[in-house]
């Protein structure tokens, strides 16, 4: 299984190249991307600069153009894609249908990969797909149990890359609009979920409160560790109940499943995290190169070493990790 | 004249309120009614065969049928439920998503777009239509501003590709495997008692400080605002847009209908008030602002 590392500067590409990434995604400095943070992606000399890298290393390049354009950002989009196309990456990862069938026509020599925002959770979603834009690949949503992927990858007509670490998007993506509706920016419209611009921190009496556009996300007590206030995972009243109503602040670690994984048949393994440093991105990139390369070394049965959980968990949201809806009681 | 439709019954009711709901809607004056299960399929209240006589009730009505597919495929089951759909020949398909897309391609079977497919531009628009798209809904996400210029760069392309706007209801925000109305109850998914029998319109998420957020509705999670553009349809008519889309509730429902049916026809100011059921109101991504917001005092009559 190839492992697949997020580059959201070229610092984080070389770290992920050099810990031991088959290849790196990355994205243009704009909302093309469905991670538009302040400070982060590549305009395209960086970008140029990190392709040379990564591939004089032996290690592939993924653009990220995964947003859907409206008729006012079409041209742009257009344009991100005969960008990438002429910086050499080795495939487009995209979601919005008009620009798969663009990219299909005019740069038919570029791999297209269906970005996790496409929403093809079936085999007969990915038929579609392929039949319609030739499509090499599919990253599959976070939604799926580990027997529905079976499922999916026993009659994929494409090869399938799954989410296996990092921040665990709880809704299928690239339907999810829960962030334009408090705030007024989107995965889809703009590469953003509960966007930082919205986002302000209050001290109160009543303990620190995170706000996303005034609204109440999460207050947190003495001692508790406040995370950042992404609106699925707050904490609301139901029925005179507070609780994580939607989901605790966890993240996806799906190591255990490595074997599973392999044996279904899934071609690359996903690591999610375009926001995080360089250094992070280090440390995931070496303990996940270390895990596949045991699996792959054949060895009588996959262990687990503590060491890289206890890695994991100490990068992971409120230290917390979970393998998600892979495990069908999640749900 | 726009066309008024009912969409989908997003909610959980038992088989019985369905089929009474209906037999009213019959006497409504809609246009289209779109029919079937959306969001779980755990609900089976309902069989195809019970939706499919409710649909030729309709259809003897004079209204237009239109079968809705579910949002979120991820089992074989969903698959072959979905496969049944996708080979009648009677009524038109609403695909909700790609799944649905390739079944209704596959067998050539003209199909219309919901609000859950993702169509932001109108290249999509344009290969879609070949392969037998008859008309679209626009994401609710997605402003007027946004919809006039797809309206616009369709029929410079000679497109005859009818809009439709969801104009009334919570809206339908976002899509899970897992199930919160279970998770609210601490039981598992497989096991959940139907516990949204017991909420027709929805469980109220609060923030704790009581602003009605969201509401969750099994695994899919809408609006805690109700949406509702009725003072936007003398706009909608100028614009070109074919249908106005009413989402069902268990209450009130006639009353909605009628206002906005009145309203079509000019008859009442474009001021009036609708305020039926308990909700905040709000319009925001009519006007590119949060969906949650309320934006007054802009609809020109």
């Amino acid at each position: 299984m190839e492992l697949v590392c997020p580059a959201g500067s070229l610092p984080a590409l070389k770290a992920a190249v050099d810990n031991g990434a088959d290849a790196v995604y990355l994205g243009f400095k704009d909302s093309t991307n469905a991670r538009q943070f302040a400070g982060l992606n590549f305009n395209d000399k960086r970008a140029g600069e990190g392709i040379e890298y990564a591939h004089s290393k032996g290690a592939r390049v993924f653009c990220a153009i995964n947003t859907y354009p409206q008729p006012d950002g079409w041209e742009t989009w257009k344009s991100a894609i005969d960008r990438a196309a002429a910086l050499g990456v080795d495939a487009i990862i995209l979601a919005d249908m008009g620009l798969l069938e663009y990219a299909a026509n005019k740069h038919p020599q570029v791999h297209r990969h269906l970005s996790v925002q496409g929403s093809a959770t079936s085999y007969e979603a990915l038929r579609f797909y392929k039949d319609n834009f030739d499509i090499r690949r599919a990253v599959l949503p976070r939604v799926l149990s580990i027997d529905q992927v079976r499922g999916v990858a026993k009659h994929s007509p494409v090869e399938l890359e799954v989410f296996a670490f990092g921040s665990l998007c709880i809704m299928a993506e690239g339907r999810c609009y829960l962030s334009s509706y408090l705030t007024d920016e989107s995965p889809n419209t703009r590469g953003a979920c509960s966007p930082a611009k919205a986002v302000r921190w209050q001290e109160t009496a009543e303990g620190l409160e995170s706000r996303l556009n005034d609204v109440l996300i999460d207050r947190y007590g003495k001692g508790e560790s406040a995370g950042y206030p992404t609106l699925c995972k707050g904490r609301f009243e139901v029925e005179g109940s507070v609780y994580h109503a939607i989901e605790e602040p966890v993240s996806l670690n799906t190591l255990d499943l490595l074997p599973e994984l392999k044996e279904i048949g899934i071609s690359a393994v996903k690591i999610e995290g375009r926001q995080r440093s360089p250094s992070y991105i280090a440390d995931v990139a070496r303990t996940w190169r270390q895990a596949l390369n045991r699996l792959d070394s054949g060895a009588d049965g996959f262990l687990v070493d503590p060491a890289w959980n206890k890695t994991l968990s100490g990068l992971s949201e409120g230290g917390l990790t979970t393998i998600g809806a892979y495990h069908r009681k999640w749900k | 004249m726009m066309k008024l439709s009912l969409g989908p019954i997003l909610w959980f009711w038992s088989k019985q309120s369905v089929f009474d709901f209906y037999a009213n809607a019959a006497e409504w004056p809609v246009d289209t009614v779109y029919l079937g299960e959306t969001v779980c399929s755990r609900r089976r209240e309902l069989k195809l065969a019970d939706w499919l006589e409710i649909a030729s009730v309709l259809k003897e009505s004079g209204k237009q049928v239109v079968l809705s597919t579910q949002t979120l495929i991820e089992s074989e089951a969903d698959l072959r439920a979905l496969r049944k759909i996708c080979s009648q020949q009677d009524y038109l398909v609403e695909a909700n998503d790609q799944s649905a897309l390739q079944l209704a391609t596959q067998n050539n079977l003209p199909f219309v777009t919901g609000p859950s497919m993702n169509i932001y531009n109108s290249a999509t628009l344009k290969l879609l239509a070949k392969q037998g798209l008859k008309g679209w809904s626009l994401p609710v996400e997605l402003g007027q501003e946004t919809l006039q210029q797809l309206i616009a760069e369709l029929k410079a392309e000679g497109l005859d590709l009818p809009a439709e706007v969801f104009a009334w209801g919570f809206l339908p925000l976002a899509w899970s495997s897992r199930c919160f109305t279970a998770r609210h109850y601490n039981l598992p998914k497989d096991n959940c008692e139907f516990r949204c029998l017991q909420h027709p319109d929805g469980l109220e998420l609060r923030s704790r400080e009581s602003q009605e957020l969201f509401r969750l509705n099994g695994t899919s999670t809408l609006s805690g605002s109700r949406y509702d553009l009725m003072r936007e349809m003398p706009g909608m008519e100028r614009m070109g847009v074919a249908t106005v889309r009413l989402s069902p509730e268990h209450q009130g429902m006639e009353e909605v209908v009628r206002r906005f049916d009145q309203m079509r026809r000019g008859e009442i100011p474009s001021t009036d008030p609708l305020q039926l059921v308990e909700a905040p109101p709000c319009n925001g991504y009519w006007y590119g602002k949060p969906g949650m917001d309320l934006v007054t005092g802009q609809a020109q009559a």
